[in-house]
């Protein structure tokens, strides 16, 4: 309690609290162990960039009805196909005179909603297989990861044409489909990182207070494999929006009403040389997502790596 | 059997044991790998060590020290021989009741304590696996058992130096309050100031806890410290086991140790 009592004047705000050198408390440690984080993240200039940008695609996406100055299906053919900055449409309209900025901040929903979904099964999935073939070895290991190597093997968007062709056409299978793909690299990498941290004394030390293997892998292998984890797939995040997005321009992901970004390249095709704003708009808009994650995952590398820390 | 009646603390000792020791281990051989790949690590070693005794096994790198103790910790699964612990024989699997008598510290604090656990975490995790109640009672007590203030329990190792962090691991290993401690060369990896002041704990804990210690070392003014007994090691083989006194007086039967004790008395010389 003394100690307590010693400590108590250095607290004079936030900031003191979260950069104390003697943390008093689990939840202080860990706080200050995310500021030190972010102090570290914002020096990167660009990853911040990239984090910006997300977040105002993740405002967009919530408020789009708020935000769109049109509805997004409503159809005017009299209104078709105007240029850019015409009045009402800043951004234009389509084919059939829907217009496109309208689309594209709806759009933003889909494109989130698949990011979501595929963040939320492919990583864990590999994640999973890679840790416990990692982990347990032996004959476990070789089948798992031979069923990693058989998934890796296929390319990745012919595999996601078979499994719509064989679901149906509509974005939950095509996030399906693109999961079902994307998760033997995090595999691989969980395996990895697994196999040289499995062997190392900290896990030995946890072995010999008589933990078992779940506890093992959950409390002291997951969090090492996160970070590289999570680096790996902000990086992946362009190829998934893009897969998504092909998947569209093909016809076998959203269906037509859908302001898909992916669909709407693949109408815009039509009349791409007379009308180049129609598919070049939601080019942008996929664009600047891919790099923004891109940006963020190679500012999370820098920070996440447990490599670069030893500083 | 005089040395079971004196010692009448161990409360976690099993009942069973008639030996009063605390360790036998008899013909015990350790290999890696199979077939042409196979490398013998440990040929046949056996020594005993009385409840309350401090034992050294001695020897250059690669001679098998470690790796009795990794045996003996069920980390390395290819042994064959008898191990005794606490009178009781030991099978292929340990299980909680063992890890509560034995303990280990490793040799590097650098490798042994989780990047990203604080010293909470560790302390905390290993009470609960161990089923004990009060853990933020007992975390404390146990940070203070190795000379670290409540100041340090929510740091990460990476604010901790090395003799710190090794603290940390000591207080890991005395969490299930075991009767036998294996050092892993505790403080070959740190700078010699603190190398005392880590062996100075050892010996308190030792005094204080009523611990049974078995050391691996290479270096022999840190056995001479802290044990009583000290085996030598060459090849796999242990060639010789004498007194810690006997090592002072350079009094050795076999030639290698002899030669062993010669290198380090050159060494300091110079």
């Amino acid at each position: 309690m003394n100690q307590e009592n010693i400590l108590q004047p250095h607290r004079t705000g936030l900031r003191s609290w979260l950069t104390a050198d003697v943390p008093t408390s689990r939840a202080q440690a860990r706080a200050s162990a995310w500021y030190h984080g972010w102090l570290e993240f914002k020096t990167n200039r660009l990853a911040l960039l990239g984090l910006c940008i997300l977040i105002a695609l993740v405002l967009i996406a919530i408020f789009a009805p708020l935000l769109s100055p049109h509805d997004p299906l409503a159809q005017q053919l009299s209104n078709r196909l105007q240029p850019l900055g015409s009045p009402g449409h800043i951004l234009g309209t389509d084919s059939l005179g829907r217009d496109i900025l309208s689309r594209m901040i709806y759009g933003s929903r889909i494109t989130f909603y698949i990011v979501g979904l595929v963040v939320l099964i492919a990583p864990v999935a590999g994640l999973l297989v890679g840790t416990v073939a990692g982990y347990v070895g032996g004959w476990a290991d070789t089948i798992l990861m031979r069923i990693t190597d058989i998934f890796l093997a296929f390319p990745r968007l012919v595999l996601a044409l078979a499994f719509v062709a064989a679901l149906g056409a509509g974005i939950e299978n095509a996030v399906l489909a693109i999961a079902l793909t994307a998760w033997p690299p995090y595999a691989r990498i969980a395996r990895a990182e697994t196999l040289t941290i499995r062997s190392s004394d900290y896990i030995s030390a946890v072995k010999l207070q008589g933990a078992g293997a779940f506890r093992i892998i959950t409390r002291h292998i997951w969090p090492l494999c996160i970070a590289s984890l999570i680096v790996r797939i902000t990086l992946d995040m362009a190829g998934i929006i893009l897969a998504a997005a092909g998947l569209g321009f093909l016809g076998l992901g959203a269906r037509p009403p859908s302001p898909e970004w992916g669909a709407m390249i693949a109408e815009g095709r039509r009349f791409i040389l007379d009308h180049w704003w129609v598919a070049t708009m939601p080019g942008l808009a996929i664009f600047t997502v891919s790099l923004a994650f891109n940006l963020l995952g190679d500012g999370l590398r820098d920070l996440l790596d447990p490599k670069s820390h030893g500083k | 059997m005089s040395a079971n009646s004196n010692r009448h603390t161990a409360s976690n000792a099993d009942p069973g044991s008639q030996s009063g020791n605390a360790i036998e281990i008899a013909d015990l051989s350790v290999w890696f790998g199979h077939g042409a790949d196979r490398v013998d690590a440990v040929k046949s070693a056996s020594f005993v060590l009385p409840r309350g005794a401090s034992f050294g096994l001695v020897g250059e790198s690669g001679s098998g020290k470690s790796t009795i103790l990794r045996a003996l910790t069920g980390l390395v699964k290819s042994w064959q021989g008898t191990m005794l612990v606490n009178g009781e024989t030991l099978g292929r699997k340990r299980g909680k009741d063992f890890y509560r008598q034995v303990q280990m510290v490793f040799q590097d604090p650098y490798a042994s304590l989780h990047p990203r656990h604080s010293v909470d975490q560790v302390l905390s995790e290993t009470l609960s696996l161990h089923k004990f109640g009060d853990i933020n009672d007992r975390v404390e007590k146990l940070l203070t058992d190795v000379g670290l203030g409540p100041q340090y329990r929510f740091r990460y190792p990476h604010q901790l130096s090395g003799g710190q962090r090794q603290r940390v691991a000591i207080a890991r290993a005395l969490a299930p309050s075991p009767s036998i401690l294996l050092l892993d060369e505790p403080t070959s990896a740190l700078d010699v100031s603190v190398q005392a002041e880590i062996l100075n704990l050892l010996t308190d804990l030792r005094e204080e806890q009523n611990l049974t210690y078995l050391m691996v070392s290479h270096n022999l003014a840190v056995v001479g410290h802290l044990c009583e007994q000290i085996a030598v090691m060459q090849n796999g083989e242990i060639v010789e086991i004498l007194p810690v006194e006997d090592m002072r007086q350079l009094k050795s039967s076999h030639h290698y140790t002899q030669h062993l004790l010669e290198a380090s008395m050159g060494y300091k010389s110079t």
